[in-house]
């Protein structure tokens, strides 16, 4: 197994392998940050400050690659859709918006609360609904991903997780327009 | 003159080795400028022993001018020549600016984005009066080492956009400083402060200067200071809480203020009055206006009345950059105060109540934030080994373009980590249309006209195709500056465009080099002497850093690049020692660096490569 510790990493190579963990959707956190800072400790522009043009711009592109991969690996939704990428099965959440009946009834339901809720408590009741439903739908990804490898069902999740979090966003919003 | 070099341990014993690198705090009331010496960040006195120099410019005839102490103290007899707060105006249009009225001096038209400070002199731009002081701390700076200046780190508010950041840029650049990197204020002083206090965990810096305020969430790890969230108001100071309190004093007498010179000393009484109330619970403000002699009893009572809605904004601040930083009060390890304007007791109070715990104060307020640039200073310059020290810091403000209907499309998002680059696609919306306008834009409103236009460019020579067929790649690209770029790419055709955002606010290369040619504060000195020397230092720069890159990747190169590489070397070493023409000695460091530039890449990208690699043997 010696041989890959000598090779050179690459531009090009994915979020992945440029952070040294396992392709699954189940990402340890802390480890993510303490990778991504012991990465930008090597290729950070800062290092390389005194060594003119060339270096500052090969450097920025390590830097802006390493920072790219970290959004997309530490964010679970990005982190999701990116795998699905990964094994043919892309999201075109923009063209595919076609959800099942029941999934689509809950989002009216929830959308018709925060229309009428007139106080904090309602907010947060349907906050709580909003959290539990998330959670719900992360578990059955690491489900989908790391058990089953569906991943077109997969695909299918990470958009059903998209409207939930938008939905979330309206939720804080009323938060701001409720004063709190 | 040097008979004895005493070196510290692990610190380089050759002076030529040792690059001589400074921290500067560019502030609105005050400026200054510290190094590290002996393994410890000081601020640098002048020869009377002053730390502080008073951010202020007088313009005299007879290209002569007068600068910080003197200057502040022509203010009241010379208010229209005399230009304090000058940071305000950096970057920004007529349109921006608060309080113009009540300014002392006369402020013009903002053609190419940027206002005018009109003086008996002639009209100039803020960054022209920027970099008056800049060269000012610079000399002081050569003075204190005897030597020339490596570079330096300069700061900057961290709510400061584009315009300001690339005005601060260039008037360094004008001052003749090599600028190492545009770090944030409150990083700056957390830098300070955290290797003080070898702290870990989430703080917070509020910064609140004579003339922009800041709110940063910071996590602190094994020396890497990253940035989680910022905000704050370019526009809210110190100087704001001075207006304020003039505005109430006025209110409450029935005095009434004429020109420009019953402005500055209602001002400067104003300001007095709010330094004395920091100590005392009353005071008697004073100030000879219209030939008569205001007066008023103040107590602190008023002081904190009257400027109970800006402290109130400060707050506000304060609790957004929590919210983006998804975290409570609760989380944080302690809060830091920074900025003069700190010392007023009722900031104090309002971060405390918020907060619920008592805010840190034990560094000098006014000199934390150059000693924490200074210290970046000393590693960015290579004095440091490869340092223990990274900051990964943010964008303040999301960047996005005009779409149809007037909207913003956001492309970068504010409190991204940089350097960073994202990309969108988007389309023709006409059949056979070939050309694109693509109007950049910063801020969080969804309207174009909430936000600040940056810059406006085409993308021309689009092959005609139906309307939505064309997929045209947007990418935004912020370097660790924090300075944006932005280029558009029609994927199919290969077409290409792109700006670096610099036109609208900033000034152009060439507007640069000819103010550069008139020589400013400058004009005592011997501009020609010290061209050639910075030519000739410019020249052993590169020459060293080529020499060491040879050592250590010489076997990258074929016998003939290695060639090219000797020859340009031994042609600019000749030039360095032999001519006493700058522009001789220049040409021959530009012939070598371009010479080397693909190998510089080269070795960099190896260099890189490896060292990831290296990494996660270690991690596995």
């Amino acid at each position: 197994m010696c041989w890959r510790f000598f090779l050179a990493m690459n531009l090009n190579d994915t979020d992945f392998q440029l952070f040294a963990v396992p392709a699954t959707f189940a990402q340890d956190r802390a480890a993510l940050d303490a990778r991504w800072k012991e990465l930008q400790r090597e290729a950070h522009p800062d290092r390389f400050a005194a060594q003119g043009a060339a270096a500052q711009r090969v450097a920025m592109q390590w830097s802006v690659r390493i920072n790219e991969a970290y959004q997309r690996l530490k964010d679970p939704i990005r982190r999701a859709s990116y795998i699905c990428e990964l094994h043919d099965a892309p999201l075109n959440a923009e063209n595919n918006t076609a959800m099942p009946p029941d999934f689509l009834m809950q989002q009216m339901e929830w959308r018709e609360a925060l229309d009428d809720a007139s106080d904090i408590g309602a907010v947060e009741k349907l906050q709580a609904e909003v959290d539990a439903g998330r959670a719900r739908a992360l578990s059955s990804l690491d489900w989908l991903i790391d058990e089953k490898g569906d991943y077109p069902a997969a695909a299918q999740q990470v958009r059903a997780l998209m409207f939930i979090e938008r939905f979330g966003q309206d939720v804080e919003a009323k938060f701001d327009q409720l004063g709190q | 003159m040097a008979l004895l070099q005493i070196s510290e341990p692990g610190q380089a014993p050759d002076p030529h080795q040792r690059r001589i690198a400074v921290g500067i705090d560019l502030g609105t009331t005050h400026s200054l400028v510290a190094a590290v010496r002996n393994g410890v960040a000081e601020c640098l006195p002048d020869d009377q022993g002053r730390v502080l120099l008073p951010s202020a410019v007088r313009y005299l005839d007879g290209d002569r001018r007068q600068i910080g102490f003197e200057a502040l103290a022509a203010r009241a007899e010379d208010p229209a020549n005399t230009i304090t707060s000058v940071k305000r105006l950096m970057g920004r249009g007529l349109a921006d600016i608060a309080n113009r009225e009540s300014m002392s001096y006369r402020i013009g038209g903002d053609e190419g984005g940027m206002v005018k400070v009109q003086t008996s002199v002639g009209e100039k731009s803020p960054v022209e009066i920027s970099a008056e002081i800049l060269a000012t701390l610079r000399f002081r700076a050569e003075d204190t080492f005897d030597d020339e200046l490596y570079g330096a780190v300069i700061t900057v508010p961290a709510y400061f956009d584009e315009g300001q950041r690339q005005a601060t840029k260039d008037a360094a650049q004008l001052a003749g400083l090599n600028v190492l990197r545009l770090i944030s204020e409150p990083t700056a002083a957390a830098i300070a402060y955290g290797l003080d206090n070898a702290s870990e965990g989430v703080y917070a810096v509020y910064d609140l200067g004579g003339g922009t305020f800041d709110i940063s969430i910071l996590r602190l790890t094994q020396g890497v200071f990253e940035v989680i969230a910022t905000g704050g108001d370019s526009a809210l100071g110190g100087d704001d809480y001075d207006h304020a309190l003039a505005d109430f004093v006025l209110a409450q007498t029935d005095v009434k203020v004429g020109n420009d010179s019953d402005k500055a000393a209602v001002l400067v009484a104003a300001r007095a009055a709010k330094e004395a109330l920091t100590d005392s619970d009353a005071v008697v403000f004073h100030a000879d206006v219209a030939g008569n002699a205001a007066r008023f009893d103040l107590t602190r009572a008023h002081f904190d009345a009257a400027t109970k809605p800006l402290t109130d904004k400060t707050v506000a601040a304060v609790r957004k950059a929590l919210r983006d930083a998804k975290l409570k009060a609760d989380d944080l390890q302690g809060i830091v105060l920074v900025g003069g304007s700190t010392r007023m007791p009722q900031i104090r109070e309002a971060v405390a109540a918020f907060f619920g715990r008592e805010p840190l104060v034990n560094l000098n307020p006014d000199e934390v934030v150059a000693l924490g640039a200074s210290i970046q200073a000393n590693q960015l310059a290579g004095n440091n080994g490869a340092g223990d020290l990274l900051l990964l810091d943010v964008i303040p403000l999301s960047l996005g373009i005009e779409t149809m209907g007037g909207l913003v499309e956001r492309i970068v998002p504010r409190n991204q980590t940089i350097p960073t680059a994202m990309a969108q696609d988007f389309t023709t919306y006409q059949d056979g249309q070939t050309a694109l306008a693509l109007h950049v834009v910063q801020g969080e409103r969804d309207l174009v006209s909430d936000c600040r236009s940056l810059a406006r460019f085409t993308l021309r020579g689009i092959p005609p195709m139906a309307a939505g067929a064309a997929r045209i790649r947007v990418t935004f690209t912020v370097d660790a500056d924090g300075l944006l770029s932005v280029s558009a790419k029609e994927q199919g055709s290969g077409v290409e465009a792109s700006v670096a955002v610099k036109p609208s606010y900033g000034l152009s290369d060439d507007q640069i080099a000819t103010m550069l040619q008139e020589s400013f504060s400058t004009a005592q000195q011997d501009m020609q002497a010290r061209a050639l020397v910075e030519a000739r230092v410019d020249a052993d720069r590169m020459l060293l850093a080529t020499q060491s890159a040879l050592d250590a990747d010489g076997d990258l190169l074929n016998e003939d690049e290695r060639a090219i590489i000797d020859a340009a070397m031994s042609a600019l070493r000749e030039a360095a020692k032999d001519s006493s023409e700058a522009a001789a000695i220049e040409a021959a460091t530009k012939t070598l660096a371009n010479d080397t530039e693909a190998f510089a890449a080269q070795r960099m990208n190896a260099g890189i490569a490896r060292a990831l690699a290296g990494r996660k043997v270690e991690s596995l």
